[in-house]
């Protein structure tokens, strides 16, 4: 066994951006830790001393460092042994929640992990989003379902030196060992006396000690969790549910101006004239303007700014805007002339980009052979919360209120576009309405910034629905010729993908965001032959990472070519999927990024046994199995549905079982799994995007429709509790759905799907 | 451009110097400043911008300022009525931690509230149906419908 093919490793674009990873890790070795999941422990620094005896210090980590609570010096300096953590002689208690709010929950239980070792009472715990500071706080992003790995230790050490140190200040005042005395949810107790001292009480003492190394000091057993595995709702419900402004569309500053920004519909185009003085005497219109760009994938495309006093009036003013474009190299680029173009190419071998073992031999002395062809589309996020930005530039400085999945990302970008200087540029992070990937790209930031600095107020740059969709940085469409040998047993022996690979056009070697193909995805480690093939085609239409990059598509094709090849096999498929697992083990010892079948094997029996495996259904109806690993979890799902005889089809039940080694808040962890189904339906059900002459065809929900509440099944969620190190769920639920209610749909009716959405195989999810 | 004067969660408000096609939506969130209101589609696709016009549930984004003279607008804002802190609903809402992103959500509560007014218990039949409208990206479905039972069963309608 080649088990460089399952060395997850190797394939981060499918694991997370890996653009982001590269450009993170180059920054410092720290960060280059940080993206290992078992992240070594961290050295904490004594910095400096502040007003009022109290001390700050900050993590190792980035280029120099800053002191949090500095601030708030004064006579009553906080405890404030690290960026995350402070202590106020009053008791009060804040903890910082660093990365952005996507729906993902981070706001919570990453502050969770913090008061978990902090031993402090969730109830009193203040929470505060913290600022973008990379030198203060490590990464901060939202994305690949990295905010748990990366910072499971970082944050339980931030808490635990924080603790150590209190009971350090509460021994010393008694006159006892530390041993003798306990922290309990805000007080120090001595287990001698019974006397107790509140952390409030400590604080002034524990700040004039000095920090403790984070390797001398004792993280909580699991057995001591007080919190973590609570059911512990979203920390800025209460602002949610009575309207308070906490998104980047809710920023409102004096004398600010609305903006729209159109560029081309056929991507990159360039403006040539637009009615820019006719728009000027439109009602309420303050100024318009072009923008150049600088054409870079992902900043400033070209396009025509066009403020107003309103969001209404700049929306009015852009019916009447009148553009000649120039348009760009993708207005050669249409969805159906790919479709023609990936089936002639991939019924003719292609280059191999990788292979194991003998295919041609497989295929020669197979039993049987299975050959299918599988496709889906290009997606759209389609965040609720349309594209927008705030800016204001004035005395040389750029502020934003920016919701950004990739804020760190944004000064150093602005700084080459716009000529400004780094350290000039303020950002603050705001709630944000869904990511998904999105908003990894700061596109929409580029042009309010570029905008801002055009002017002498602020700006709220505002994307209408239908530019939202016409401007995205798009999940790629696929297409796989799949061939599969049996032998006579019914073993699978050999398999082979003819696929494309979308490349960039500004690097034709590079597969484009989210689109490279490789064995690894199929998860099937004990296919002895395995051979793929990848034919390229250069494309302009932007892509990006949708939810769960690579493996939103592939868990589909790969989950359901196996139950074709088990069908075919006439094998029990879970008998035939758990086969192709083999034995028990990690692909690689000890790396927890890698393949672990282990997890896979335990989950995948979950799901069957939980999901009502074997037990026979009505007609009608049928049951479906689908297994994937992605992001770190371990997820296998079975889906029952019933089809009638127009192919209307009812998901009935989605039984989830998961493995991400523990479930740190059952609230936002299992919205996470629901959400993904639901997603996974809606993706399946009917959309697609697609375009002609490198300009996108749908406009809003009506052409581009999303689940809604009728057609939602019953979820039932199911937890392994494992050793392994948390890890997150913004993504891993999302990709085994899709074939789970395929395949059941083929249990019930017999009919395999092979293109998405369902709906161009004309079945209708209702 | 016009003067108008329109009620909102009970207040008597004028906005001055708009024009009377504005949608609602626009009047409430830039002319107002009450932002809790939000945009999603444009189009009354999506149910973000529902609000209340005389304790019914109307598309905010769809429904021209110039149409709320006179009228009495509950915006999420306003929802819970009376002494009471919270409407039955938001605090549903926070006990089941309904939200993912939350962007929805304002107008998920409107939507709900409107029905909880007309059917103060509704079946899931009878949820499916009068939420339908009402998309939510992040997929809270199942969430929102256990929420409104919730609710319900508390007497959420008052």
């Amino acid at each position: 066994m080649n088990k460089d093919l399952y060395d997850y490793e190797l394939i981060p674009d499918v694991d997370m951006p890996a653009e982001f990873v590269a450009r993170e890790n180059a920054r410092s070795a720290a960060a280059a830790e940080e993206t290992d999941a078992s992240i070594p422990r961290r050295r904490f620094l004594k910095l400096t001393g502040i007003a009022g005896g109290g001390l700050a210090l900050a993590f190792a980590i980035g280029r120099s460092q800053r002191v949090h609570g500095a601030h708030h010096g004064g006579g009553h300096a906080p405890f404030a042994p690290n960026s995350f953590i402070q202590i106020k002689p009053d008791g009060s208690i804040v903890l910082a929640a660093k990365n952005p709010e996507v729906g993902q929950g981070v706001k919570t239980f990453l502050p969770m992990i913090l008061a978990e070792e902090l031993e402090a009472p969730w109830e009193s715990v203040m929470i505060e989003q913290s600022d973008i500071d990379r030198d203060r706080f490590g990464i901060q992003s939202a994305g690949g379902s990295q905010s748990t790995p990366r910072n499971w230790n970082l944050l339980r050490e931030a808490g635990a030196v924080a603790r150590t140190m209190l009971v350090t200040a509460a021994a010393q005042s008694w006159g006892v060992d530390a041993s003798k005395c306990k922290a309990d949810q805000g007080f120090v107790v001595n287990e001698s006396t019974g006397a107790k001292l509140s952390y409030g009480e400590l604080a002034t003492a524990a700040a004039k000690l000095p920090v403790p190394d984070a390797k001398s000091v004792t993280l909580k057993e699991r057995s001591e969790f007080k919190l973590l595995g609570k059911f512990v709702a979203g920390v800025d419900n209460r602002d949610l549910v009575t309207g308070q402004p906490l998104f980047g569309i809710d920023q409102n500053l004096p004398g600010m101006r609305y903006a729209v920004y159109v560029k081309c519909p056929s991507f990159g185009g360039a403006v040539k004239r637009a009615n820019l003085e006719e728009l000027k005497g439109l009602p309420g219109v303050v100024d318009a303007f072009i923008l150049k760009g600088n054409s870079v994938d992902g900043q400033l495309m070209p396009g025509v700014a066009i403020l107003a006093r309103s969001t209404y009036e700049a929306f009015q003013a852009e019916k009447a805007l009148q553009v000649s474009w120039d348009k760009g190299p993708a207005s050669s680029e249409s969805w159906i002339d790919f479709k023609e173009q990936a089936r002639e190419l991939t019924s003719k071998p292609g280059p191999v980009t990788e292979s194991q073992g003998d295919m041609d031999a497989a295929i020669s002395g197979a039993d049987k052979t299975v050959d299918a062809f599988y496709t889906y589309p290009f997606l759209s996020h389609s965040n609720l919360e349309p594209q927008n930005c705030t800016a204001w530039y004035r005395d040389g400085k750029m502020q934003l209120w920016a919701p950004s999945q990739t804020p760190q990302a944004i000064a150093g970008m602005l700084a080459n576009l716009l000529d400004i200087e780094q350290d000039d540029v303020e950002i603050t992070q705001l709630r944000i309405g869904g990511g998904f990937g999105r908003r990894l790209i700061n596109d929409f930031v580029c042009e309010a910034a570029a905008i801002a600095k055009r002017v002498d107020y602020p700006v709220k740059l505002m994307w209408n629905r239908e530019a939202d969709m016409a401007h995205d940085f798009y999940r790629v469409g696929g297409f796989h010729n799949l061939k599969g040998t049996l032998d006579s047993k019914g073993k699978l022996t050999g398999f082979q993908d003819r696929t494309i690979v979308f490349t960039q056009p500004s690097n034709p070697k590079r597969p484009v965001r989210g689109g490279n193909v490789r064995a690894a995805n199929v998860q099937c480690p004990e296919i002895p032959n395995v051979r793929i093939e990848t034919h390229q085609i250069p494309l302009q239409v932007p892509c990006g990472w949708w939810r769960a990059p690579g493996s939103c598509a592939l868990g589909w094709v790969f989950q359901s070519f196996i139950h074709e090849m088990a069908v075919a096999a006439d094998r029990d498929h879970l008998e035939f999927l758990l086969e192709q697992f083999g034995e028990p083990r990690w692909m690689k010892e000890g790396d927890a990024r890698a393949f672990n079948t282990e997890r896979a094997i335990n989950v995948t029996k979950l799901a069957a046994e939980k999901g009502d495996w074997g037990k026979r259904m009505k007609k009608g109806q049928g049951r479906g199995l689908s297994f994937y690993f992605s992001h770190l979890g371990y997820f296998a799902e079975v889906a029952e549905v019933t089809v009638d005889d127009s192919n209307r089809v009812t998901v009935d039940r989605v039984v989830v079982a998961a493995d991400v080694g523990m479930l740190l808040n059952p609230a936002g962890g299992e919205n996470q799994v629901e959400g993904s189904v639901v997603d996974g339906l809606s993706t399946l059900a009917g959309q697609e995007i697609s375009f002609e002459e490198g300009a996108v065809r749908q406009s809003n929900f009506d052409d581009y429709p999303l689940l809604r509440m009728p057609s939602t099944p019953k979820i039932e969620m199911h937890w392994m509790t494992t050793d392994h190190s948390p890890t997150g769920l913004g993504e891993p639920a999302f990709p085994p759905l899709a074939a789970a209610v395929t395949n059941a749909i083929h249990d019930a009716t017999g009919k395999r799907i092979r293109t998405m959405p369902i709906s161009k195989e004309g079945f209708q999810v209702v | 451009m016009a003067t108008l004067q329109v009620t909102v969660n009970g207040s008597d408000r004028s906005i001055s110097d708009i024009d009377p096609n504005t949608p609602l939506l626009w009047a409430l969130r830039d002319h107002l400043g009450m932002v809790g209101t939000k945009f999603g589609c444009g189009k009354g696709l999506c149910g973000a911008c529902t609000v209340h016009m005389n304790g019914v549930a109307i598309r905010s984004c769809s429904t021209p300022v110039s149409a709320a003279v006179g009228q009495s607008i509950t915006t999420i804002e306003g929802l819970a009525e009376g002494n009471s802190d919270l409407h039955p609903l938001q605090e549903a809402w926070m006990e089941e931690d309904v939200p993912q992103c939350g962007y929805c959500q304002a107008g998920q509560l409107m939507n709900a509230a409107a029905l909880l007014k007309s059917n103060p218990k509704p079946s899931d039949a009878d949820i499916d149906n009068a939420m339908a409208g009402n998309l939510c990206r992040c997929g809270t479905y199942t969430r929102i419908r256990k929420a409104i039972h919730s609710a319900a069963a508390k007497g959420g309608a008052a």
